[in-house]
């Protein structure tokens, strides 16, 4: 008996492997839809290497060479891979950020997947405008297109004031006026592209006019990390899904008084940490998610 | 019509001192708040619902910023300069202000509480 991709994924859901299927609108669930013309990717965001933290993360080090691990292990290679953000963790030292980033990228070489895009978060790319990031990953925002979908990458790390500027929104202005209202789009982005928790700094300070922009399209996704947990959230009719982290769990937001790391829990290592597997259903008008998690 | 000009000039310099009055209330407090990386001093503000407050805003190292998300206000600290932030809370409560220009490892951490009697 063979398996297609869909019912591997569900029988997977029941031995615990595959976590989650969102059924927010714009995120179908698994087992819906028609597999002929679909396709997945999988998403990984916030490494952080660098970090050192033995009290949120002791495995620092091997928790992203246990990631990469579990992708080269899925029973079907992805289309792609996209870490959203955070590669590494900040230093004001620039030649350290780029060993870190060298290292980073060395690991990710172990990736058994030919085509893995980068994008910066605030660590990599704010203390030098993204340099260092463009020397190792090349441009901090770009689109592509796959099957039928356009994928904008944006960029609201560079700037560290959390601006997308107004260059790049005229940049995504031109982008947009080249698509029909009904194409399918997914947009990247390292934070939250509206006011999740400004108090947290979780947020784009000029997030809303990419928005206001994106929303005359009718079929618009995004996906991005930041905030080291998931989240999902409508602005109208565009879901923003945001990713576990690969080094530490963030507490939901406001949900205490300052937004600390959740301590490292002997009991259940690697809790709240993970990765997940976006799939494109329906030529790319739905998105499937499933959530895994990092396993010891 | 003497008679109805004295009044006029009384009722002028009554409003003139009225107006005084509200001018006086309305000064603002000036509260200075310095910043250097990761921490505001002070990091713990107390005013008054409906009292004007002026924030003095200077740095200590780096470029940075104040916001203060619950009332929509925010400024950029530039170092060298004296930047202002005006404030006349309309709600009770505790909130949160932080630094919201990215300022290296600790920025996460760079925030204060404003209590709003």
């Amino acid at each position: 008996m063979t398996l297609d991709r869909r019912q591997f994924l569900q029988l997977a859901a029941l031995g615990g492997g595959a976590v989650l299927a969102s059924s927010l609108p714009g995120c179908a669930s698994m087992g819906l839809g028609k597999a002929s013309d679909d396709f997945y990717f999988v998403q990984l965001s916030d490494t952080h290497w660098g970090f050192n933290g033995p009290a949120v993360n002791p495995d620092a080090r091997g928790t992203l060479p246990k990631a990469v691990a579990a992708v080269n292990a899925l029973a079907q290679p992805p289309d792609f891979i996209i870490f959203t953000g955070d590669l590494t963790h900040t230093t004001d030292n620039p030649v350290e950020r780029r060993k870190r980033m060298a290292e980073f990228k060395e690991v990710a070489a172990q990736l058994n997947v030919k085509t893995v895009r980068f994008m910066p978060g605030e660590h990599d790319a704010s203390l030098d405008n993204g340099k260092a990031f463009q020397e190792f990953f090349g441009a901090t925002h770009y689109t592509f297109d796959h099957k039928g979908v356009h994928f904008i990458v944006l960029d609201n790390v560079s700037d560290p004031a959390a601006r997308i500027g107004d260059e790049q929104l005229g940049w995504l202005a031109q982008d947009l006026a080249s698509q029909s209202r009904d194409a399918r789009i997914v947009v990247f982005t390292h934070r939250p592209l509206f006011d999740l928790a400004p108090q947290w700094d979780w947020a784009t300070r000029d997030g809303a006019k990419a928005v206001e922009m994106l929303m005359p399209f009718t079929n618009v996704t995004v996906f991005y990390g930041h905030i080291h947990q998931e989240n999902h959230h409508m602005t109208g009719h565009i879901a923003h899904h945001s990713a576990k982290s690969l080094i530490f769990p963030l507490p939901a937001p406001m949900s205490q008084p300052k937004r600390d790391p959740l301590p490292w829990d002997p009991a259940n290592p690697y809790r709240g940490l993970g990765f997940r597997e976006v799939e494109a259903e329906d030529k790319g008008t739905r998105f499937g998610i499933n959530e895994f998690p990092v396993k010891a | 019509m003497r008679r109805s000009r004295r009044i006029v000039l009384a009722a002028g310099l009554l409003a003139l001192a009225g107006g005084a009055g509200v001018l006086a209330q309305k000064q603002p407090r000036v509260i200075k708040v310095s910043a250097r990386r990761f921490s505001f001093t002070p990091h713990e503000i107390t005013v008054k619902k409906g009292e004007p407050v002026l924030f003095e805003l200077t740095s200590e190292d780096i470029f940075m910023g104040m916001n203060i998300p619950d009332f929509g206000v925010r400024s950029d600290i530039v170092p060298g300069k004296t930047m202002q932030l005006a404030l006349t809370p309309d709600k009770a409560g505790t909130f949160t202000f932080l630094c919201d220009v990215f300022c290296g490892d600790g920025h996460e951490g760079m925030s204060g509480t404003l209590v709003v009697t």
